[in-house]
């Protein structure tokens, strides 16, 4: 498709397609959300969108098209980027995150975020997934914080493999375990959506297999939104795809919609490998 | 939905190719089909004799295109038009495979007739049946070719023309059975050959129903059996 025909069809693009706003159990949603870098350089044009609860949202989209910036306003990460500016509605549970009385430290705590490369602190297994609830205060003892971290790293689905050395360094896990830790940690604070950007990019496909498992699995619990590049794993695991395009959401709807059947021209040519 | 404009020259040319195994083993399933009718109507056991011979060149085609679609589904994983595409290639070659298979018993049929259909009342109605299997069978893959889904609705409509003129000829060949009980054998051969006739529409009134799936992603097959 030439850039022609793809500003065309850019043009006819009016109101978001599909379902973007659920009736019924959602967790997080985002109103008519611009995002602007210094002022004059829009990222984020007009998003509206609801995230399920026990659901997971996967954004896709060509690179530069916004999915990122818009994952990282759900837990107000743009916060500490200089000229960075939020305008529109996002709320969790119906609360604006962006009321001045919401605290961001907080916010992130009940809104999580894993990232694409692993990273995790230069501590212990057990300090890297304890340090959340230490600093939340989210435990009256020790054996609180002991039960807090098996629950934690069993969810993530770490425990089995970890139990005996849980005061080895978190870095001498592989790259999967690492990943896998750095979930714990973002569990242990009793989050209730978790946002994961590439998560499995920097991993290898059994350990990436091994993420997306956990993935179905944690929906039980957390509504999650994850931003991936490989549109075969945002068909494998997520509920709903959101598909992004020079910062516009062309077409939110049932994954298995737009993998067979989407409703935007844009959408069929940017999953069918017409342009990317 | 075209098979071109990705960014993979490779995958274009692999859907390319498989559509044009379809087009060619479409254009075989029509000629064998026309042959074997052909055949029916003159009583020539020569042409009936080769059609029964080459149906292998059909089935061969419709491994081949299976594989190839086996393969574009490991290798490149479709997606939305692709897809319905590549799945609509499965369910279509079935059925040209299968209306192959009918022209192999006409023409069989055609071989151990005693008589000439031309001699029988019923060759008029034999007749009309053949022209119009031929209509739909061509109609059809012309559809296909052109991914053209409102033709293709309007193309599925005349299988019903086809069921009605069968069930006429059915009824009036069971009044010869019963009246010429010495041609049974050869009445018999006839309604098998105007069975396979009928099946032939129902296999392509099919393959228009995968058409309407690749260019809009709508199932419509089986949508009166829900209504009832």
């Amino acid at each position: 498709m030439s850039n022609q025909d793809e500003l065309e069809l850019l043009q006819e693009l009016g109101e978001t397609v599909g379902t973007p706003k659920l009736k019924e159990k959602v967790r997080m949603s985002c109103n008519h959300v611009d995002v602007f870098y210094n002022e004059t350089a829009q990222a984020i044009f007009d998003v509206s969108v609801d995230l399920g609860k026990n659901q997971i949202l996967a954004m896709i989209g060509p690179s530069g098209c916004g999915k990122s910036t818009l994952l990282r306003c759900l837990n107000r990460m743009n916060d500490t980027i200089d000229g960075c500016i939020v305008n529109g509605e996002i709320t969790l549970d119906d609360e604006d995150i962006y009321n001045k009385t919401i605290d961001p430290v907080l916010l992130r705590a009940n809104v999580g975020m894993v990232f694409q490369k692993p990273n995790p602190f230069p501590k212990s297994i057990y300090d890297n997934v304890a340090y959340g609830p230490r600093l939340h205060g989210l435990t009256k003892n020790a054996s609180e914080l002991d039960d807090l971290v098996e629950e934690s790293l069993t969810k993530a689905g770490l425990w089995k493999e970890t139990k005996d050395r849980l005061n080895k360094p978190g870095t001498g896990l592989s790259g999967g375990q690492q990943q896998r830790l750095c979930i714990a940690r973002t569990i242990a604070v009793k989050p209730e959506v978790i946002l994961m950007d590439e998560p499995t990019s920097a991993l290898d496909p059994i350990a990436t297999a091994t993420i997306e498992e956990l993935m179905y699995d944690l929906k039980s619990f957390y509504t999650i939104a994850v931003v991936t590049h490989s549109m075969q794993q945002a068909a494998r695991i997520s509920d709903r795809t959101a598909y992004f395009h020079l910062g516009r959401l062309v077409e939110v709807n049932n994954t298995d919609d737009v993998f067979t059947n989407p409703e935007h021209k844009l959408t069929e040519n940017y999953i069918t490998g017409r342009f990317g | 939905m075209n098979t071109q404009d990705h960014i993979s020259q490779a995958y274009n040319d692999e859907l390319e190719e498989v559509r044009s195994k379809v087009l060619t083993m479409g254009g075989l399933v029509e000629d064998h089909f026309q042959g074997a009718t052909k055949a029916l109507l003159k009583g020539d056991t020569e042409l009936a004799s080769d059609i029964a011979k080459y149906d292998y060149k059909v089935n061969a085609l419709e491994v081949e295109i299976d594989d190839d679609c086996t393969s574009l589904i490991a290798r490149r994983q479709p997606t939305a038009g692709d897809l319905r595409n590549v799945f609509a290639v499965i369910k279509i070659v079935t059925d040209l495979e299968r209306i192959g298979d009918e022209s192999e018993k006409i023409a069989s049929f055609v071989t151990e007739l005693s008589v000439d259909t031309k001699s029988m009342t019923i060759y008029n109605s034999l007749k009309s049946m053949i022209k119009t299997a031929r209509e739909i069978l061509s109609a059809a893959l012309d559809c296909y070719a052109r991914l053209d889904a409102k033709q293709a609705l309007e193309v599925a409509k005349l299988d019903e023309d086809l069921d009605s003129n069968f069930n006429d000829l059915k009824r009036t060949l069971i009044t010869y059975l019963i009246e010429d009980v010495k041609n049974i054998e050869d009445f018999i051969r006839v309604m098998w050959c105007a069975r396979s006739i009928e099946r032939v529409g129902d296999h392509a009134k099919n393959i228009c129903q995968y058409v309407v799936y690749v260019a809009h992603g709508n199932d419509i097959r089986h949508i009166t059996d829900q209504k009832d």
